[in-house]
């Protein structure tokens, strides 16, 4: 009798384990195919910037002329130092803003930190096409008024503001540094804070626990939205498409391209921009792995150190 | 006494050091939201100048003009409430596999690559989509089993691949995010009780994993809804979404009042929804709360 059921549990365990195995088997050729779905597009690029006909439905044979062309245009190489410099600038303040005042919110009074947490949905939340819209309106207002103001005083002497770079820059930095700020809070809320209270607790500094404890747990959030903050600086279209006045971007230049029919050139920029991408990321990825291990390392350590003491004051913090 | 006092003291000095490192961010709110945001409010009561532009008014005409034009607003709300749908649906099998399936070194190597597309250029993925999608593409290899003439380019189902397409990361990276940091005993623990794999993810990991779920949705909706470039390049102009519309009374027709009542409209609807995700999540967080303390 005890062996029947015995039986009937191994064939049940056996089919359950077969059960999951199918799912895992299923999971995985699912995760590879949205993989392959992610990356065709992008092969396809690779592979016709290297084409040498000026038709990208026809392979023709090897070439690197486009590549020639691209760096060779002068207005795209102008559009890309442009670009560079305003995702490289809104992406530092992004992240010194967003970081500073997500570490601040805990502390500030009530009303302070929910106009501050109100602001930053009302930055994610208003769409890109509508922030460029507002920005816009909003700088040929002010400078409507502030033109004259500026051409009085300076005598004539300086020229009127317009549109450009730096009212691409406020309008990205506002949407990037509200983004890094949730990102950064939201790791914050993960976080273990008994290492805090342990540092706290041997009467670190709050400088002390901030540099020693609180960043190294923050790191990856703060990194990953400096790199978001970069990333959606270059290659935002629809703000820049409203804020630029005489500035070109490289989207703006591309959508340009684009619209005045194929164009090779465009297959060459993108895997120029792929490359350089994947370079960074493989960099980033190596500085994040070296860093994470040195903060496990710490946190370890701290966590053995602390461990005794957190034990038994433990029903304190009820 | 003397204790409080210095806990007194540093507390007021906690609060100086906060009001400083978030004043920067406070000014910038200011400047470059509020006041734009005020602006397009008011521009919105105007009248459009003869050669237009704004003329300053105080009138509800262009509001009394929206319902004539209602049909962007209701297309695009169906289109990307649907297309946030699939997104979520093709991403968190991704999310899940890749934070409670992958270990070591090969998650930091596929998280990165589901962000690799993500940082190539938005235009050059949706260009590389319209050389997919034209008539030489996709269309010509279902020609040959026999599939003839279809036309993928410049119709909805190209608009919803390209958004998948784009938004995908910004619905895998939350939600990875968040079960990443889930505990994996207690799925193990899930298990042991004789949760079947199906009622695990149900009742343990869903839960768990709702607020990115929820940060995701709202990542993807919202960009989703003020879309400019995926209906232009890959539906040809035929779906029409809220971004096409404002793009033309802007920088084509001129109607700046009407532009700005339009977007004015969308711009409080969204707040409106961003207040129900906050109530949603600080619920969601309490009950999170709960159950961690059970």
């Amino acid at each position: 009798m005890s062996s029947t059921t015995a039986l009937i549990d191994l064939e049940a365990g056996r089919r359950a384990a077969r059960f999951e195995r199918l799912g895992e088997r299923l999971t995985r050729a699912y995760t590879v195919l949205v993989y392959a779905f992610l990356f065709l597009p992008i092969l396809i690029v690779v592979i016709y910037s290297f084409n040498a006909g000026r038709h990208v439905t026809e392979l023709t044979g090897f070439s690197t002329q486009w590549y020639a062309s691209a760096w060779s245009d002068r207005f795209l190489m102008k559009a890309l130092r442009t670009s560079l410099s305003i995702a490289a600038i809104s992406a530092v303040l992004a992240t010194l803003m967003g970081t500073a005042s997500a570490l601040a919110m805990d502390r500030l009074r009530p009303r302070v930190s929910s106009f501050i947490e109100l602001m930053t949905y009302v930055a994610i939340i208003v769409p890109g096409i509508v922030i460029g819209i507002a920005t816009l309106i909003f700088v040929v207002t002010a400078l409507d008024w502030l033109n004259p103001w500026l051409a009085y005083v300076s005598g004539g002497a300086m020229a009127p503001l317009g549109l450009g770079a730096a009212s691409i820059i406020a309008a990205h930095t506002l949407f990037t540094m509200a983004i890094v700020n949730v990102l950064v809070r939201t790791r914050m809320r993960g976080m273990d804070r008994t290492l805090i209270e342990a540092s706290e607790d041997l009467f670190a500094t709050p400088w002390r626990t901030f540099v020693q404890v609180t960043l190294p747990q923050l790191m990856p959030a703060v990194v990953s939205g400096a790199l978001l903050a970069f990333t959606f600086s270059f290659d935002d279209f629809i703000i820049a498409f409203f804020t630029s006045g005489q500035d070109q971007t490289v989207p703006i230049y591309l959508f340009a391209s684009i619209r005045r029919g194929v164009n090779p050139q465009v297959n060459a920029i993108a895997t120029v921009l792929l490359t350089v991408t994947i370079l960074a990321m493989v960099v980033a990825g190596l500085v994040y792995r070296r860093g994470r291990r040195r903060a496990t390392t710490a946190a370890t350590a701290a966590r053995a150190a602390a461990a005794p003491a957190a034990a038994a004051p433990a029903g304190r913090r009820r | 006494m003397k204790a409080s006092s210095r806990v007194a003291d540093g507390r007021s000095r906690r609060h100086g050091v906060a009001a400083l490192l978030v004043l920067p961010t406070a000014l910038w709110y200011v400047g470059f939201l509020v006041a734009p945001l005020v602006v397009l409010m008011v521009m919105s009561f105007g009248e459009r100048s003869p050669n237009g532009g704004y003329a300053p008014a105080f009138t509800l005409e262009q509001y009394g003009n929206l319902t004539t034009r209602l049909t962007p607003l209701t297309n695009t709300l169906g289109l990307a409430a649907l297309n946030t749908v699939i997104c979520l649906l093709v991403a968190f099998p991704i999310a899940y596999t890749l934070a409670l399936k992958v270990v070591g070194s090969w998650r930091l190597v596929l998280v990165a690559l589901v962000v690799v597309p993500f940082w190539t250029s938005f235009l050059i993925r949706t260009y590389a989509w319209m050389t997919l999608l034209g008539a030489n593409g996709v269309p010509r290899i279902l020609g040959w089993i026999g599939l003839g003439d279809i036309q993928l380019l410049n119709t909805p189902f190209a608009v919803s691949l390209g958004i998948v397409y784009n938004y995908l990361p910004l619905m895998v990276l939350p939600i990875f995010v968040s079960l990443e940091r889930l505990d994996r005993s207690l799925i193990e623990a899930s298990r042991d009780l004789g949760a079947g794999p199906v009622a695990t993810i149900r009742q343990v990991v869903l839960p768990l994993a709702a607020p990115g779920i929820l940060s995701g949705i709202v990542l993807v909706f919202i960009p989703v809804m003020g879309e400019y470039l995926i209906p232009i390049l890959l539906g040809g102009g035929k779906t029409y979404f809220l971004g096409n519309a404002l793009a033309d009374l802007f920088l084509q027709s001129r109607n700046w009042p009407f532009g700005s009542a339009l977007a004015s409209v969308f711009v409080v609807g969204m707040i409106l929804l961003v207040a129900g995700y906050l109530a949603l999540t600080r619920r969601l967080v309490r009950a999170g709360r709960e159950t961690s303390l059970l």
